[in-house]
């Protein structure tokens, strides 16, 4: 991971340890412990996960389990931009699968991830209903269809700019 | 105990009281079908294969969680039933990757034998799927998410059983999906590989990591020397992949049929297992003589050694240094076999046929490489052996009893009980004692070790001393020890522990055995009465008798321990991350 969100903010780090003080013993405690986890660092990420698992002592997949279960919890900080290449049967067999490791190059991430600067998060989808112009590929609420890898240097270019 | 009366389709039947619905209906011979529920280990109600109806229920009931009641009247073939179970299959089979001809479990799969006994002959429902890659990073286990059923199966047997955790349920209704978190790869999360999940899936969606083809390319490569050793636990598994009774010994098949693929020279783990006792029990003896560190814990088990290394590192200076069996005999046929034979060691293919899945990952360790060739080239899995063996046409039931080649495969009773859970304590407290007293042992069973309890302890005295030993099997158990020795509750010289539930014969690469059958038989138990009985039949029970084990420290070893049996046969062990 390239930052860790859970002790980047030393003040933060120390806020959340007195969060898991207070609930550890309780009935119940990752509803609590993920909702304040999410108010102090903005997401839910893997190093933020493990250490409830750890601290609680259970496994993380039961941690996970729940942060993904409700929308209310978001795993990553999210980029400004939000790209989201259509891996759907349609885009598959158009080639999405070429776009989108184009896109992971030029960005340098994985699908998942967000750019250091904070700017792009990368994501592969299921199909965006636009099968017609397969492939495809949004950027924020923007679709681009008929993409061939080629193109795509460009109109990331436009988003780096902006 | 106290006993109910139900009724279910009519037929009577008495049955002890918090029996569920399911276990009535098989002493009434009615067969519910099943897919979530593993007897035991996943007993959640989730897929509603299972559903009666119950007089005066208003809902039909999962007959797998639902417990009876005296004067209870069930009925499991009525229109509503049928109905309600073939909509449940065409649901799940409506977004499921339906290529039976070349899915791993094909003629082996809970599911396809549902589809067929309820008549499914159309799905009515075309779902949308998501199309999952395939998780195939690590080298033991492979993850299909198209195959999944979301039975929940592996999760609990992980979780609970194995007391890890590493794959659960995530995301929710139409996203759902079990697996390591973050979307990672097994191969990035600490897994252990002890194949658990595998033996729990209903399905194809969890298998090995399919190593037949590199032994296909190896036994045909005419540069190569191909050599093959079989573990203590295959010997009474694979006889079930031929639809032989569980619990049949088939040694002599086995290496008859080894022999007609092709492999060069059939040996047997077990020698390996014996050379294990003498460098073990010598390690055992010195610790304890020189103030070493106590207690020394076994070091076969490599998805045990996995753990540790993950999960419990304070631990990692109690291992034994020695190498498992398997890869103590790949180092001996790649020095001493390869000098006294004039082959180049970079020109032998050693295969280990292994109830193991872990051990997949235990021969990539680059620790593992004693003459600078890996120890042990591949393994394969019971399981592997056994669509091998079809493969070429082998008429495996009707096959001749052979023996393995001499030396190599020479052993003992000691190395056939490595097999069973806390078969490695009793061969070597076997040695030990002799070696330590001087005498030998009025009974070399020592029953104190044996059977499925969690965690067994044991006392023998050794002259002078006593030795503490405790035997603990499936990771869970082991945590619970290593905790209480950790914290000082719990003191020992000696403990063993398998990473999987029952020791070897129950590994992570043995045959599957079916939710239905495990509702009758254990084969944990069938399958170590089996390697209890061939320990029996042998003449030499004892590691150090083996004449092949004493003759190989005389010209080449030394004596245990010896400078050389540290190059080629200990190893150590490396810390890992969880995440
Ligand atoms: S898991 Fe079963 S039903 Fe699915 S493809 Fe494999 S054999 Fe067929
Ligand atoms: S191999 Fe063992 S540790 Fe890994 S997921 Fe399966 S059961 Fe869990
Ligand atoms: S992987 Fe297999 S055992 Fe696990 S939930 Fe899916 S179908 Fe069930
Ligand atoms: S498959 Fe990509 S939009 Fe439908
Ligand atoms: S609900 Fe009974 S078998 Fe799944």
């Amino acid at each position: 991971m390239a930052v860790s969100v859970l002790t980047e903010n030393k003040e933060k780090f120390e806020e959340f340890k007195k969060v898991i003080e207070e609930y550890k013993g309780k009935e119940g405690p990752l509803m609590p412990i993920l909702q304040k986890a999410q108010e102090i660092f903005g997401c839910l990420s893997l190093d933020v996960q493990n250490y409830i698992a750890e601290e609680l002592n259970i496994p993380i997949t039961d941690v996970y389990g729940v942060a993904t279960f409700y929308a209310q919890f978001t795993l990553k900080p999210k980029g400004k931009y939000k790209i989201g290449v259509c891996l759907g049967t349609a885009c598959y067999v158009k080639g999405s699968q070429k776009v989108l490791d184009k896109l992971q190059e030029i960005l340098n991430i994985k699908v998942g991830d967000t750019t250091d600067d904070g700017k792009f998060t990368l994501e592969a989808t299921r199909c965006l209903g636009a099968c017609g112009l397969a492939p495809v590929m949004m950027i924020n609420d923007h679709v681009y269809g008929r993409l061939k890898p080629e193109d795509v240097e460009g109109i990331i270019a436009k988003y780096r700019d902006e | 105990m106290e006993m109910v009366k139900v009724t279910i389709d009519g037929i009577q039947v008495e049955v002890p009281k918090g029996s569920t619905v399911l276990e009535a209906a098989r002493l009434a011979n009615i067969d519910i079908p099943t897919l979530c529920y593993l007897k035991g280990i996943n007993e959640i109600g989730a897929c509603r294969m299972c559903v009666v109806e119950v007089k005066g229920a208003r809902a039909l009931q999962a007959a797998c969680v639902y417990p009876v009641s005296d004067g209870m009247e069930i009925r499991t073939n009525t229109p509503a039933v049928r109905e309600a179970r073939r909509v449940n299959l065409e649901l799940i089979l409506s977004n499921h990757d339906r290529s039976c001809l070349t899915c791993v479990r094909n003629q082996n799969c809970e599911l396809q034998e549902l589809a067929q006994k309820l008549g499914v002959n159309k799905i009515r429902f075309e779902g949308e799927r998501i199309d999952y890659p395939i998780d195939d990073f690590s080298p033991a286990i492979v993850r299909d998410p198209n195959k999944c059923i979301l039975c929940r199966r592996c999760v609990s047997v992980c979780r609970n059983v194995q007391g890890i955790g590493v794959i659960g349920v995530s995301e929710r209704g139409f996203d759902t999906i079990v697996s390591p978190v973050f979307g990672m790869s097994l191969n990035d999360v600490p897994c252990i590989y002890c194949g658990q999940c595998i033996e729990a899936c209903p399905v194809g969606a969890l298998r090995e990591k399919d190593d037949t083809e590199r032994i296909w390319d190896a036994l045909n490569n005419p540069d190569l020397h191909v050599v093959v050793q079989t573990a203590p636990a295959v010997r009474v598994a694979l006889g079930e992949e031929f639809g032989m009774e569980m619990g049949t010994i088939v040694k002599g098949k086995m290496v008859a049929a080894l022999r007609r693929l092709g492999f060069d020279k059939v040996f047997d783990t077990d020698f390996g297992a014996d050379l294990t006792i003498m460098e073990e029990g010598t390690e055992l003896l010195n610790r304890i003589k020189n103030g070493g560190k106590l207690p020394l814990i076994t070091s076969c088990s490599p998805g045990w050694v996995k753990y540790c290394e993950h999960y419990f590192p304070e631990f990692l200076d109690n291992l034994s240094t020695c190498k498992s069996p398997h890869q103590m005999l790949g180092a001996m046929i790649k020095s001493y076999y390869a000098e006294k034979n004039g082959i180049d060691p970079s020109k032998i293919f050693v295969v280990s046929v292994m109830p193991c899945t872990a051990k997949k990952f235990e021969v990539t360790r680059p620790e593992l490489r004693a003459t600078g060739y890996p120890d042990v080239d591949a393994v394969l899995t019971t399981r592997e052996l056994a669509r091998m063996i079809k493969q070429a046409g082998i008429d495996f039931v009707n096959l001749p009893d052979e023996e393995f080649d001499p030396f190599f495969g020479d052993s003992t009773g000691a190395g056939v009980i490595f097999g069973a859970t806390g078969g490695v304590m009793e061969a070597a407290l076997r040695t030990v004692a002799e070696i330590a007293t001087g005498k030998p042992l009025d009974n070399v069973e020592i029953m104190e070790v044996r059977g499925l309890e969690g965690v067994k302890e044991a006392e023998i005295s050794l002259g002078d001393i006593t030795i503490k030993a405790a035997v603990a099997h499936g990771t869970a158990n082991a945590k619970a020890l290593l905790e209480k020795v950790k914290s000082g509750e719990k003191e020992y010289h000696f403990i063993e522990i398998m990473g999987c539930p029952g020791g070897c014969v129950n590994g992570g690469g043995q045959p599957i055995v079916k939710a239905k059958d495990r509702m009758d038989v254990d084969s944990r138990q069938v399958r170590a009465a089996a390697i209890y009985r061939e320990d029996r039949n042998l003449p030499l029970r004892k590691s150090h008798e083996n004449p092949s084990i004493k003759r190989l420290y005389e010209e080449y070893l030394g004596h245990p321990n010896s400078h050389k049996a540290h190059q080629l046969l200990h190893t150590h062990y490396v810390p890992r991350k969880k995440y």
